[in-house]
């Protein structure tokens, strides 16, 4: 017997099964061979495409485009695979409303965009349901690579690497690889363990060996590192989450939202999962529309986003908000936590409305109280356990444009370098073009 | 709502719609769902001689091939003439004839050519009631084989014969049914003039192989692993068609000779082009075999509504209308000049123009940096490419350049004079203006 959205505290089993079911079904269920074809056919083929342009990977669109519609989808999965190895993830999570379906010319046309993401998931589904891997290695060139991180960047500088003939070894602090794929993101844009089989498909490349429970300054150091290896690809990604600084943020109740996502990502069963019934979540990235709507869909019964500043400078798009609306989830913005409010375990969360002058947010002084059993922290998360000698800029490794840090030998990518949106998209370029500054730096 | 009641022949109909003899016009069930659906009138799908009817085959008959969404752009069949016995068509016509005076009804007829096969049937036709038949000299693919169809269409002298035969034997409208497999369609024409026919009908269908099966390596339709040519049709095919008819309609010899139009009616809009180069009424088939007998309600409406739009309060008023504006090349305005203009408020800036020009043609399109895509009226020789590939309709236009203006790519101001090839001074056979 499920428990009911009104019981109150955190509380599993808000939901039966089934219901969990058809809430965590697929957000943009696969397209079939028919509307895949009407899809494509939407396409002109546009000359220097704006798509093309606004992916951080560089996919070349129209051409994978025309071949869905040539009927070779495998032929379009591999036009979409050079460019970016985790295709297939990207098609689920890339926010394309405002990369390549935002400029589509039948978005300026209709307002109604090529449905390119999903079209480039029926490509790479397509392919990857025959378990076929469309690249060979080359030659082995006795090199050895080490990648710290197996989130995208990691993984797609370790597959590049390996067709390039080299040998790699992928180190990651968890036990699984994925990174953000896996521990993050919502469950919605990844079902049927997605990511996890994305992975192995991946390293049927060859030439990867993954080693688990290593992390940088722990079990691995720099020094080791580049001492053992003719390079070093770091994608540690974001590892610190950042604090509240609110009076009560101790109280029970009051967690990270990546480490509730992660979990519910990670659970076996979902209606096993306590959720609260009135939560609150701070912030207004990716992160807290996830750990929102995923609360919801856990069966919460008031799900709140608070954001300081006013819908327009949310980190999340307007797609994603519009899908917390449509869940349900209240967005109030302009409003900041105060205190959290409880004996022992959180119960209300005080919020200040704010003011926003010259981009500088300041407390009104007015107050909102709301209740709150379940308050999650997704405000952002910091660079942590980076090697002190690799120079910063800002709260990020410093690397160049093709990845180098400041220290001979050592590359970096995703989160956890400078530059570029942290998108699995954006990482994935980087893993990319990291891999193939360092081919060209180790073969000269 | 104009009237669009249509006297071809002096055979009336409701409206210029007629279905072409196909196998929507088979039987007596599809015509009277033809007749409510609205038809205005039908040609019978072509009979044979008394006796053991054809046959068909038994695997597929169509081919097609299709635009984008999968519409149907082309149709082929390898169907042959009625397969029923000729007493259950000839019954069947004269019930449904009965039922629908007001209705054109028509007999399409393919016999051997022989006179005494004529003879044999005209008058078992006539005595059906229906208003006139239609001689089918068109069908490239079977009955060909068997000297009949286009085998038939290809030979003027054989269609003169056939013709003058069923005006001996038959006393009401004969129409004379081309097809489009030969080089020259006025030849054809000719001879079904030269024969007295009251009318011509084109075109039939163009022999096509829609496809091959890559993996079976044979012609689509396959039947048992082997295909054959077909005759093509369909939207496809309108253009074709549409010379053809301007071809007989400006011909000296042929002016004047009733036209009914066939090839790619689809819409209204269709109707009104073949009608304006000549056709006193159309004759459709793929529209209604891939959308069903009610298009022709569209083509009603439209018709009647495009006519009030333009006062024109009968069919006769346009019929030919654009047939003096047909020409040839050499009596084109060498002094016309017109720019491609890019409207930059419709533009999508998909850049499909760029492409076009500047790989294909004059490079006459420039790009900026941010997308704007703009026509160097010095480059540009008005081609028309870049309007057609735009996927926005009356985004790109040609604009004409009025005279005492300079065109920016010759240089040269414009003379409002018409000037045309035959005084063109590149020409060697020139003649000097007057």
């Amino acid at each position: 017997m499920a428990t009911s959205h009104q019981a109150s505290g955190i509380q599993a089993a808000r939901l039966d099964a089934a219901g969990i079911a058809e809430n965590f079904s697929d957000l943009h269920p696969a397209y079939d061979a028919h509307e895949a074809a009407v899809a494509a056919d939407r396409c002109y083929f546009c000359y220097d495409a704006p798509c093309m342009t606004a992916c951080p990977t560089s996919i070349d669109i129209p051409q994978f485009i025309r071949e869905i519609q040539a009927g070779h989808p495998d032929s379009a999965a591999k036009t979409i695979l050079e460019q970016n190895i985790l295709g297939g993830m990207c098609a689920r999570v890339c926010p394309t409303e405002t990369l390549c379906e935002e400029v589509c010319v039948r978005e300026t046309a209709e307002g109604k965009p090529v449905e390119i993401g999903r079209l480039q998931r029926y490509a790479t589904d397509t392919l990857m349901e025959k378990g076929a891997h469309p690249f060979t290695r080359a030659a082995t060139t006795g090199k050895k690579i080490a990648v710290v991180g197996a989130g995208p960047a990691g993984l797609a500088a370790a597959h590049r690497l390996a067709m390039l003939g080299h040998d790699v070894v992928v180190y990651d602090a968890k036990t699984k690889a994925g990174g953000l794929n896996e521990f993050g993101i919502a469950a919605y844009k990844s079902t049927n363990d997605f990511a996890a089989r994305e992975v192995d498909w991946l390293l049927q490349i060859g030439g990867i060996t993954m080693d688990y429970g290593k992390k940088l300054g722990e079990e691995l150091s720099l020094d080791g590192l580049t001492s053992g290896y003719d390079a070093v690809f770091l994608s540690i990604g974001l590892a610190g989450v950042n604090a509240l600084r609110s009076p009560g943020e101790d109280k029970d109740g009051v967690r990270d939202a990546v480490e509730f996502i992660a979990e519910l990502r990670q659970a076996e069963d979902l209606t096993a999962l306590p959720v609260g019934r009135n939560v609150v979540v701070i912030g207004g990235g990716m992160t807290a529309v996830d750990a929102a709507v995923q609360s919801k869909l856990l069966g919460a019964e008031n799900v709140t986003i608070a954001y300081r500043r006013g819908r327009e400078d949310m980190g999340a798009s307007r797609f994603e908000q519009d899908l917390a609306a449509s869940k349900g989830v209240k967005l109030m913005f302009n409003v900041m936590p105060k205190a959290v409010l409880g004996n022992g375990a959180a119960a209300e969360i005080e919020l200040e409305y704010t003011d926003v002058t010259d981009g500088k947010v300041s407390g009104t002084g007015e107050t909102v109280r709301l209740a709150a059993d379940q308050v999650f922290k997704a405000i952002g998360q910091t660079l942590e356990g980076q090697p002190d000698a690799l120079e910063l800029e800002g709260r990020k490794i410093k690397v160049s444009d093709t990845g180098r840090t400041s220290m001979a030998g050592v590359w970096a990518g995703g989160d956890c370098a400078s530059g570029g949106e942290d998108l699995t998209v954006t990482a994935v370029a980087e893993g990319r073009d990291a891999a193939m500054d360092i081919h060209s730096s180790l073969m000269g | 709502m104009a009237d669009l009641t249509t006297e071809f022949l002096g055979i009336k109909s409701p409206n210029p719609f007629w279905l072409a003899s196909a196998p929507p016009t088979d039987k007596e069930y599809n015509v009277r769902r033809a007749f409510e659906a609205g038809w205005g009138g039908v040609v019978w799908k072509t009979l044979g001689a008394e006796g053991p009817p054809v046959v068909n085959v038994n695997g597929p008959r169509y081919g097609a091939i299709w635009g984008a969404d999968r519409r149907l752009l082309g149709l082929n069949n390898i169907e042959l003439i009625t397969d029923r016995p000729l007493q259950t068509n000839l019954e069947e016509i004269t019930r449904v004839k009965k039922d629908y005076p007001d209705r054109a009804v028509i007999v399409s007829i393919m016999v051997p050519c022989e006179e005494q096969a004529w003879k044999d049937i005209l008058p078992q036709v006539e005595a059906t009631g229906a208003d006139g038949i239609e001689l089918n000299f068109g069908c490239p693919h079977g009955m060909a084989e068997r000297g009949m169809g286009s085998a038939v269409g290809q030979v003027p002298e054989y269609i003169q014969m056939v013709t003058e035969w069923c005006k001996k034997y038959y006393s009401k409208p004969v129409i004379v049914k081309l097809t489009p497999n030969i080089t020259d369609i006025r030849n054809p024409a000719r001879a079904a003039n030269a024969g007295n026919a009251d009318a011509v009908s084109l075109i039939n269908t163009i022999n096509s192989i829609t496809s091959v099966d890559l993996d079976s390596m044979a012609p689509e339709p396959t039947i048992g692993g082997k295909g054959t040519h077909g005759g093509y049709c369909g939207p496809a095919v309108k253009p074709i068609a549409l010379n053809m008819v301007a071809e007989i309609a400006r011909d000296p010899q042929t002016h004047g000779l009733p036209i009914s139009a066939i090839g790619g009616v689809t819409t209204w809009r269709d109707a009104a082009e073949f009608m304006a180069l000549g056709a006193g009424n159309v004759q459709v088939c793929t529209a209604a075999m891939t959308y069903g007998f009610n298009v022709v309600k569209e083509m009603i409406s439209g018709l009647s509504t495009w006519m009030d739009e333009k006062g024109y309060t009968s069919t006769q008023d346009f019929i030919g209308m654009a047939v003096p504006n047909v020409t040839d090349w050499q009596y084109l305005d060498l002094n016309y000049v017109t720019k491609a203009k890019i409207s930059q408020d419709d533009c999508i800036k998909c850049g499909r123009c760029y492409a076009a020009c500047e790989d294909t043609s004059h490079q006459a399109i420039a790009m900026s940096e941010d997308r704007v895509f703009t026509v160097k009226d010095d480059e540009c020789v008005a081609c028309n490419l870049c309007v057609n590939v735009c996927p926005v309709e009356n985004c790109i236009t040609m604009v004409e350049v009025p005279a005492g203006q300079i065109d920016e790519r010759t240089g040269e101001v414009v003379s409002g004079d018409y000037a045309n090839w035959t005084t063109h001074p590149n020409n060697p056979s020139a003649t000097a203006a007057e």
